[in-house]
């Protein structure tokens, strides 16, 4: 062990610690907890059963409390072990609690209230997984539903944004035309406008395509993405013309350039927008949260949004389902992650 | 190993490709027939149009008509549906008493997400860019493991605005894990989300937590620009190191510092997703943001209001120009700077 802190501490050059190392290693593992912390309690506590959630102060572990049916009372009651002022230990079932007090009864008694506070008493537990916070939601509720239409929301925009994008990208790398930089302007302009900015008009502008509570009404206005088209055009900028030339005087046609020839050269700018656009369409909210009205269409974000919006939130399942929507990013986090980072030092997208 | 990799990668690739060029080449007798009648230099419309037509669609379109929208009223949804009446929209955004005192508009919440959206924008821009610059500085040094550091603050900017507004429910409610720290410290529980302005700190840190790493990355990349050879100057003469930065580090580090401010003003004054999952805009409106405002008189709220929501959007959308323009000014300056070096 202090091998390895030997490794991680020692200093290039060997001088002695100055403050800006200290402040370094205090900035970098606050930030590993700061940063990680959060996401591994909730995983964590996705495997807790609903009674071991509403447990205040959480425990780390996922336990089941013991449980006793007491007479006068219709739910089973939590058993604790309460320690008395001198010393001695007896078990009581908790009524309800109240801030740091609880209301508690003797299983042998239950006429009397005892009141006890919660620092004095422990939980009678054994550690158990609650699976089936997992199990549940896909069996009982429609989250296999939700999940499929993400996966094909994700899958078909990714496919027609990449198509469309190089196909645009080589149009306008490849190509003199007339125009050819008003539509460099006009794809500029279009940074300008989020989707934030038209939500009204391009809503009527679906519902009159007919496209209200379908998946396509969230894919197609998603795909013509301008940061893609300008990612694909620096990037074929670099592919030399003599390629195309040559390509020409084989009688290849400018489809067969295209596909043949430009594509395949592109392939590592079409893999990081690829990466991108996966995690976008994965991700988005706002717009499927108002074209899909139905629960039949539900994406992941819009579902998990709807249960966790409800007034009796069900958190046991919510966690759980929370943790299944976060897989594909952690998987793209963790095996692409190089691709993104160098995607965003180089062009500054997001 | 990375030849063996990429080996199998290039196998499965061409495996899955293998059909998708199937088809390819079924367009391709069609496609020469087109391109004798346009000639080569012609196929480039062909090659334009499916994105633009969905830009024009999509995009363009929306943003005309969201003008005529502006400035008719009613609860129908086609234009053709819809009355006109001139600024009526804009004038009862702009109803107040005092511009100064949002609860004096009495009509509306307009003014409210206004100043909530303000005042965001200032905290939050501040500290996201503050948070960006030292976690960059920090991960420029000479370090073990950078790539392990530098994903660490990253991880959180690929999770999903719901995932990151749920994840921060769960650590905020009244028995979370932040109120579990605070008892632990023998401090008293608060209810985080339900105390005004505890739930406004909130959505600006968890909104900093979310996306600071990709803003440090940015200034990481204008940090290694850097020329290693004047901090190596520096260290010859014994500079100290604060001096080291305001004299060598931030000068040289303004451009992206600046690309960087822009960025995150663009993105604070859209702020939705995760506030929205969050808080709702709760308690009572004290987080209802300018989106959220579009949103729910466009859509969610019992009276909508469309006209009202576009006439919201178009003010939204011209500050969003003005910033948008001086972040193009900006990256163009900068690219004319990196040929003169």
């Amino acid at each position: 062990m202090s091998r390895v802190a030997e490794f991680l501490f020692r200093r290039r050059g060997g001088a002695s610690w100055h403050w800006t190392d200290v402040f370094t290693w205090f900035w970098l593992i606050g930030g590993l907890i700061v940063m990680f912390g959060p996401a591994l309690w909730l995983v964590n506590s996705s495997f807790k059963t609903p009674a071991a959630l509403a447990e205040f102060p959480p425990t780390v572990l996922p336990y089941v409390t013991a449980e006793a049916i007491v007479e006068g009372y219709e739910e089973p009651l939590q058993l604790f072990e309460v320690r008395n002022d001198d010393g001695s230990v007896r078990v009581l079932a908790e009524v309800r609690r109240l801030g740091t007090i609880a209301q508690m009864v003797d299983p042998a008694n239950p006429g009397a209230i005892i009141r006890v506070n919660i620092r004095n008493r422990t939980p009678k537990r054994s550690i158990a997984f609650a699976l089936d916070n997992y199990v549940q939601p896909f069996l009982a509720f429609d989250f296999f539903l939700y999940l499929r239409n993400s996966v094909f929301v994700t899958v078909v925009a990714t496919l027609i944004t990449l198509l469309t994008n190089s196909m645009a990208a080589f149009a306008l790398s490849k190509y003199n035309f007339r125009g050819r930089s008003a539509v460099m302007m006009l794809i500029v302009a279009t940074l300008m406008v989020p989707l934030s900015v038209i939500l009204v008009p391009l809503y009527s502008v679906i519902s009159a395509m007919g496209l209200f509570n379908s998946l396509w009404g969230v894919i197609l206005p998603t795909v013509a993405t301008p940061t893609g088209v300008f990612m694909l055009r620096q990037y074929m900028l670099t592919i030399p013309d003599e390629l195309i030339e040559a390509a020409r005087m084989d009688k290849a046609s400018e489809w067969q350039i295209y596909w043949r020839i430009i594509l395949p050269l592109t392939a590592p700018a079409l893999a990081v927008l690829a990466i991108f656009s996966v995690v976008w369409r994965w991700n988005d909210f706002l717009w499927p949260l108002i074209v899909l009205s139905r629960k039949e269409v539900y994406t992941l974000q819009v579902g998990l949004n709807t249960y966790a919006g409800q007034l009796n939130v069900q958190w046991h399942y919510i966690l759980a389902m929370t943790v299944v929507t976060m897989i594909p990013v952690v998987l793209v986090f963790i095996f692409l992650q190089r691709f993104i980072t160098t995607g965003i030092a180089g062009s500054g997208l997001k | 190993m990375a030849d063996v990799r990429n080996g199998i990668a290039t196998r499965a690739g061409a495996m899955i490709l293998a059909p998708v060029g199937w088809l390819a080449n079924l367009f391709d007798a069609p496609l020469r027939m087109l391109q004798r009648r346009t000639g080569s230099n012609g196929m480039a419309v062909f090659f334009l149009a499916p994105n633009m037509l969905v830009f024009g669609i999509f995009v363009l379109f929306p943003l005309v008509i969201n003008i005529l929208y502006s400035m008719t009223g009613g609860g129908a949804l086609f234009l053709g549906d819809r009355t006109f009446v001139g600024a009526d929209q804009y004038g009862r955004l702009f109803s107040c008493g005092s511009y100064l005192d949002p609860k004096s508009c009495t009509e509306d919440l307009f003014w409210i997400a206004v100043w909530n959206t303000l005042v965001f924008v200032v905290l939050q821009v501040a500290m996201m860019v503050a948070v960006a610059l030292v976690t960059a500085l920090v991960l420029n040094r000479e370090l073990r493991a950078r790539s392990f550091w530098r994903a660490v603050f990253f991880f959180p900017v690929l999770l999903s605005p719901v995932v990151v507004g749920l994840i921060w429910r769960w650590i905020l409610q009244r028995q979370g894990l932040l109120n579990l720290m605070v008892f632990e410290a023998g401090g008293t529980p608060v209810n985080w989300l339900v105390e005004r302005s505890w739930a406004f700190t909130a959505t600006i840190m968890v909104s900093v937590w979310a996306h600071v790493g990709f803003y440090s990355l940015i200034l990481l990349a204008g940090l290694q620009a850097i020329p290693k050879d004047l901090y190596e100057a520096a260290e010859m003469d014994g500079t100290r190191p604060l001096r080291v930065f305001w004299r060598i580090t931030l000068p040289l580090l303004a451009p992206n510092l600046l690309v960087v401010l822009v960025l995150t003003l663009i993105r604070a004054v859209q702020i939705f997703d995760e506030v929205y999952v969050l808080t709702g805009g709760g308690p009572g409106t004290s987080t209802l943001f300018l989106t959220q405002y579009i949103y729910e008189v466009g859509f969610a709220s019992m009276l909508r209001n469309p006209g009202l929501a576009s006439a919201a959007s178009i003010l939204m959308g011209a500050v969003l120009v003005v910033l948008t323009l001086i972040q193009l000014g900006i990256a163009r300056r900068n690219e004319q700077r990196g040929k003169m070096r």
